[in-house]
């Protein structure tokens, strides 16, 4: 390093600091603001190329476009709940209960993270669908005509393919943080007479939490964003904004609609987004020199 | 390899110490710690991990109040031990005993035990004083009470200006005083310390060194199991040392005793320096002594552990024990060439062959040290210096 500096200094031209954000923010402009202004622009001039919101408004209103946020929300909502919970109970075991494998478990999960999501979806399907396993065998055993089992085409569904594809989302930061919790910590604790609750509720939790906020927040952004899981799930009456948008831009061919709802979809994942960053430089500012 | 002992075996010698000790407990009204006051318990404890074992047949015993510490190099099973005391172990075999409520099944929470770490182990997110509390609040202790111990535990320790601030704006030698006081909050009836000073620099180490004395002074009902590597802690706190090597107890005794009269070669190495010379015992003599050959000379020992006439020992003699012959003297003389003399402040450190063996002796500074290669004679009393018995050849790696 020092005697790079050194012979590049005096010969070389120097070049203005900012130059170098120049390439990357052209790159960004090409591939993602120019294609969201586009949408911008549709979303508020139309097909006719007079600005108006009365469409913006038309369709923010629509009966379809709440159901469709309704949806989405509580699907976000209840899978993220579901992800953070059960990925803490998983995490938790695999980090403090020692049982021959958990390093395997631990990098399984990992695995997990890189397959495509309606996977999952996939062999829920198969598992849980009106012609699935459960059903078909429930059916041979209680001889019934109808399968017995259909959540599976409902919200409930949704929220637990998308629990069981995104819960890996948190429990990597969530064993990352556990294994900096000491263990000498949690043996004085359960020698002052802690229980186990006790202990995962004040020694663990708190080393955990700029990791629980992290992945529930990467797990929200996620999910409200979902399009796979849904569209393979296929409930008839469970539209998310995603869905719609594919729904009004490749079914119905209304572009217009389809941009305002992406506009919506933008912002609520953007706002998402600084609420999660806020929470990360709150939680960092207050401890400040402890993580 | 020297044979495992236990403690009974090595108390009868230890009678006036531990009178002294307990005479003291009994007029001192115990401050903090509630209740009876219990000593702790190993018996026949073994603990073992995957068939490797680690602490081979332990039987011990802390008596109520007193400061047992257990020494011995890395990895000989001092920890293990604290940790079966602790809860955290399971020993595959044995009993441990707490007063007399034996809680060898118990679980960690309900041993009513204060444990110091050696990385001091505050709880982070928690300021000092709810570090404090922690152990309070988990037994469900009233709030009345917490607030009134919390500082009263603090003050014991000299962290009552440091109650608001959190682990890492502490110090170490402050993090581990929180530390003590977070395990003395809850009045344990055994407190153990597992290498609570070895974070510590060394003029820190000294000063907590005589804190914890001071400690036990003001809570002289509080037993204590002190783990360490550190001689000169072992020594300045203990009543008893138990010395561990390779996962067994291969010493045990009053601490003064014990360094005056050391069981073996290794307690001998391990607990203070010590000149080891081979010697052939010759004959018993009156007052406990006994005559030794060492090549030429015939010296007078101590010999406490009886060894029988005849036989081929060592004799320990302290380095600070040899002192350079005075006028004309005959008796317990050793003589030898000056290998080196080193100055180092507050003492001469000299090195000395004999007959082939290497002689150390430790003195006040001298006003003209010998020199390197010259003949030098020392002489010790017989009462200072002890026969131990001589431990087979260790074999390699062992
Ligand atoms: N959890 C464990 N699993 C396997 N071996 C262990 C475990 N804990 C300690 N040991 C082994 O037991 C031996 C004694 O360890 P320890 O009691 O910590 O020694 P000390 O405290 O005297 O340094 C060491 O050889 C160590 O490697
Ligand atoms: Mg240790």
């Amino acid at each position: 390093m020092a005697d790079l500096a050194v012979t590049s200094s005096p010969g070389s031209v120097r070049l203005p600091p900012g130059i170098w954000a120049v390439p990357p923010l052209l790159v960004l402009g090409a591939l993602f603001f120019y294609p969201l202004s586009l949408i911008l622009r549709q979303a508020l001039f139309g097909d006719e190329g007079a600005f108006s919101l009365a469409h913006f408004g038309e369709v923010v209103g629509s009966r379809l476009f709440l159901d469709g946020l309704y949806h989405t929300l509580v699907i976000a909502v209840s899978a993220t709940a579901g992800c953070l919970l059960l990925g803490f109970v998983l995490s938790l075991v695999i980090a403090f209960v020692p049982f021959p494998g958990a390093k395997l478990v631990g990098r399984l999960i990992d695995t997990f993270i890189a397959l495509p999501t309606f996977l999952v979806a996939l062999a829920f399907t198969f598992i849980y669908g009106s012609s699935g396993l459960l059903n078909e065998s429930l059916m041979r055993l209680l001889d019934l005509s109808l399968p017995p089992v259909d959540f599976l085409y409902s919200q409930w569904g949704v929220i637990l393919s998308e629990i069981t594809v995104y819960t890996p989302f948190v429990m990597r930061p969530l064993l990352a943080a556990f294994s900096l919790v000491e263990a000498s910590q949690i043996e004085v604790a359960s020698s002052l007479g802690a229980k186990p609750m006790r202990i995962v509720r004040q020694i663990i939790l708190p080393a955990a939490l700029p990791a629980l906020i992290a992945g529930g927040s990467l797990c929200l952004l996620l999910t409200v964003n979902e399009f796979g899981i849904v569209l393979f799930i296929g409930a008839k009456d469970v539209i998310t904004l995603p869905l719609l948008i594919y729904d009004k831009a490749i079914q119905e061919f209304d572009y217009t609609t389809a941009c305002i709802i992406a506009v919506v979809n933008v912002a609520l994942s953007l706002g998402l987004y600084s609420l999660y960053r806020v929470a990360v430089a709150h939680l960092a500012g207050s401890r400040a020199g402890l993580v | 390899m020297a044979t495992p002992v236990s403690s009974q075996a090595l108390r009868a010698d230890d009678a006036s110490v531990s009178e002294a000790r307990s005479a003291f407990s009994a007029a001192a009204a115990p401050l903090l710690a509630g209740g009876r006051v219990r000593g702790i318990g190993f018996k026949d404890v073994t603990v073992a991990y995957g068939g490797l074992v680690v602490l081979a047949s332990l039987t011990l015993d802390v008596r109520p109040g007193e400061i047992v510490a257990l020494i011995g190099p890395s990895g000989s099973g001092k920890t293990t031990a604290l940790r079966a005391v602790a809860g955290f172990v399971r020993p595959t075999r044995g009993r441990i005993t707490i007063g007399d409520r034996d809680v060898t099944d118990v679980a960690p929470y309900a041993r009513n035990i204060g444990m110091v770490v050696q990385n001091y182990a505050l709880f982070p997110h928690m300021r000092a004083e709810e570090n404090v509390a922690f152990g309070l609040r988990a037994r469900g202790v009233s709030h009345a009470v917490v607030r009134e111990r919390v500082p009263e535990c603090l003050r014991l320790v000299g962290m009552e200006a440091y109650a608001k601030r959190f682990p890492r704006e502490l110090s170490g030698g402050q993090q581990q005083r929180v530390a003590i006081a977070r395990a003395l909050a809850i009045r344990p009836q055994v407190l153990l310390l597992d290498e609570p000073l070895s974070a510590l620099d060394a003029q820190i180490r000294r000063s907590m060194l005589d804190e914890l004395a001071k400690l036990h002074r003001d809570l002289p009902s509080l037993t204590v199991l002190y783990v360490t590597h550190d001689q000169t802690e072992a020594l300045t706190l203990a009543d008893h040392i138990g010395i561990m090597r390779d996962g067994k107890l291969v010493a045990f005794g009053a601490s003064r005793t014990l360094y005056r009269h050391p069981p073996n070669r290794f307690s001998a190495e391990f607990l203070g320096r010590a000149n080891l010379l081979p010697v052939t015992s010759l004959e018993p003599k009156a007052g406990g002594l006994a005559q030794v050959r060492f090549g030429e000379a015939v010296l007078a020992a101590t010999n406490p552990h009886g060894l029988p006439q005849g036989s081929q020992c060592l004799l320990c003699v302290r380095p600070h024990d040899l002192r350079l012959r005075e006028g004309e003297g005959t008796h317990n003389i050793l003589a030898g060439i000056v290998e080196s003399v080193q100055w180092q402040g507050d003492l001469h450190a000299i090195a000395l062959n004999v007959q082939g063996h290497k002689l150390r002796l430790t003195c006040a500074p001298l006003g003209a040290p010998p020199e390197a290669g010259t003949p030098l004679a020392l002489a010790f009393d017989p009462h200072d210096v002890t026969l131990v018995p001589e431990t087979p050849p260790e074999k390699p790696g062992g």
